[in-house]
């Protein structure tokens, strides 16, 4: 095993990743901008060490800042967290190069997904079902035009390197296809360097489920649950929960046995998420993408199986064991994750400012994974996630009352705040019946 | 006041940085026609005029740094 691991993030995510390794017993490094000087995840730190300012490009996505941080600390490995840098293939490249250990799936896994339609192939022809639409990217808008028409409308125009919501839109009127091809086709040249654009088959009544998987070092790959995500503002989840209440135990099964198959077909190493949509109605469900990383929204899996993924990610990655027999995994109860973000709770307008109260609520089965704190500052500058606040019941119901008591507890002021939205979630007749899709969010925002 | 001509100052909803200025000093906009796109927190945010009329001032650059409530620009 290394002793020391450097955490290539900030926020709530760079303070998790640290809390496991320091609880090892291994030497804990963060690296951070200078705005973030002061940041819980700085603090919590054995070493810390500022590398540069706080634009992204010159701190937490500038690759050789970081390994010069790892070099002058001497780390003995890295975990990227997820975003910035975690699903670079040639960061994880020359991490390795400089002799680090990668805690992460292989530099081949990650390009092998990174590019959305290569994905959407090799999962096709691995036999994981997949949705209709173009199997190379689509030129302009006459060839965006031309595949329309087999693929049918509503259909979703994709950048191939997107991911997190962006870069993506429905189009549901023909007429209006060829300025949206245009401008994602603009938007991903301009933010991902890469303007390869993809068209598919897009559902409007569907749930957004995913599995974790997990592929150990003796090379087996394992599914540890679902997480249903279809609780969703701008294409970009803000709660998310397992069991699925909308996912029947033949669904569940066949889904986790086409995730692992993906896993298979890659050779897939450390922890991935295999994400689908599924048609509750009919059970089918497509592959939509695979996320080569450690996902937000992963203490939901942890709290339902009592595991903890971080862990696992560094045994991996040092070719040791993990801690838990897979074939002895028993989920227990309800767990639920509510992403308590620095937006307005109306329209979800971002809200930067420096926090002036925040208290986070306690309790049983109530977790929270947070990266600010009193006095500390949102800026504009990184994504607007605060906090998570995570609750795990006995069933649904318990779990949804939990979180009903931990929201009103949780206080936050300074930055605009998002938890008005979760005690409405929580109380909506369509969320807590369980059988919701993901247009819940919008339905809840249509003028009445 | 139908008929008489109503200035509408657009403002911006938080603070942002201006990625890009869709529309110039002159340009006849419609209700629902994008000015300007503003970059916050890994978001997009177009700001949309409110009305039908003329661009009568533009009060940002690309590369700007606009603070809640800032004039954006006047649609007359």
């Amino acid at each position: 095993m290394f002793e020391s691991v450097l955490v290539a993030n900030r926020g709530e995510i760079a303070r998790r990743v640290i809390r496991t390794v320091q609880r090892m017993g291994l030497r804990a490094i963060a690296v951070h901008s200078d705005v973030d000087a002061n940041m819980p995840f700085v603090r919590d730190a054995d070493e810390a060490m500022e590398i540069g300012g706080a634009a992204p490009a010159q701190s937490y996505r500038d690759v050789d800042a970081i390994l010069e941080a790892a070099r002058r600390s001497r780390a003995e490995a890295v975990h990227p967290g997820y975003g910035f840098l975690a699903e670079n293939a040639d960061f994880a490249r020359r991490v390795q190069a400089a002799g680090l250990v990668w805690i992460g799936p292989s530099p081949d896994s990650i390009a092998e997904m990174g590019d959305k339609i290569n994905a959407r192939n090799l999962m096709a022809a691995a036999g994981v079902p997949v949705s209709p639409g173009t199997e190379a990217p689509v030129e302009d808008a006459a060839a965006a035009e031309r595949a329309a028409a087999d693929i049918g409308f509503p259909l979703m125009v994709k950048a191939s390197a997107g991911g997190g919501g962006m870069g993506m839109s429905v189009v549901t009127d023909p007429a209006t296809l060829a300025a949206e091809f245009d401008r994602i086709q603009a938007f991903a040249a301009r933010m991902f360097g890469d303007p390869g654009v993809l068209l598919e088959r897009f559902f409007p009544r569907v749930r957004h489920v995913e599995v974790q998987i997990l592929g150990l070092s003796d090379g087996r790959v394992v599914a540890l649950g679902e997480r249903d995500c279809s609780v969703q503002r701008r294409n970009q989840k803000v709660a998310e929960e397992s069991p699925s209440p909308g996912v029947t135990p033949e669904l569940r099964q066949r889904m986790l046995a086409a995730a692992v198959q993906a896993g298979q077909a890659i050779g897939y190493r450390n922890a991935g998420t295999v994400e689908c949509l599924a048609d509750v109605e009919s059970g089918d469900f497509v592959f939509l993408e695979m996320n080569t990383r450690l996902q937000v929204e992963h203490p939901v899996t942890e709290t339902l199986l009592g595991l903890d993924l971080v862990e696992q990610q560094l045994l991996i990655a040092a070719d040791e064991p993990v801690t838990f027999d897979p074939e002895q995994l028993t989920p227990t109860g309800h767990a639920l994750e509510l992403r308590i973000n620095a937006e307005d709770p109306q329209r979800f307008l971002p809200g930067p400012g420096a926090i002036t109260t925040w208290v986070e609520p306690t309790g049983d089965g109530v977790r929270v994974d947070s990266g600010y704190a009193k006095g500390t500052t949102v800026s504009t500058h990184y994504d607007s996630l605060m906090a998570k606040l995570i609750v795990h019941g006995i069933d649904r119901d318990q779990a949804l009352d939990r979180a009903r008591g931990a929201v009103a507890a949780f206080q936050v002021a300074g930055p605009k705040c998002n938890l008005p939205f979760f005690a409405e979630l929580l109380d909506n007749p369509e969320f807590v019946s369980g059988a919701y899709d993901t247009g819940i969010v919008a339905r809840m925002r249509e003028p009445r | 006041m139908r008929g008489v001509s109503v200035a509408e100052e657009i403002r911006a909803e938080m603070v942002a940085n201006v990625w890009k200025v869709v529309v110039a000093q002159g340009d006849s906009v419609e209700s629902g026609d994008t000015l300007v796109i503003l970059e916050s927190m890994k978001m997009e945010i177009p700001v949309m005029s409110e009305s039908d009329g003329t661009v009568a001032a533009l009060h940002v650059s690309e590369g700007d740094v606009v603070q809640e409530g800032d004039i954006i620009a006047v649609i007359e």
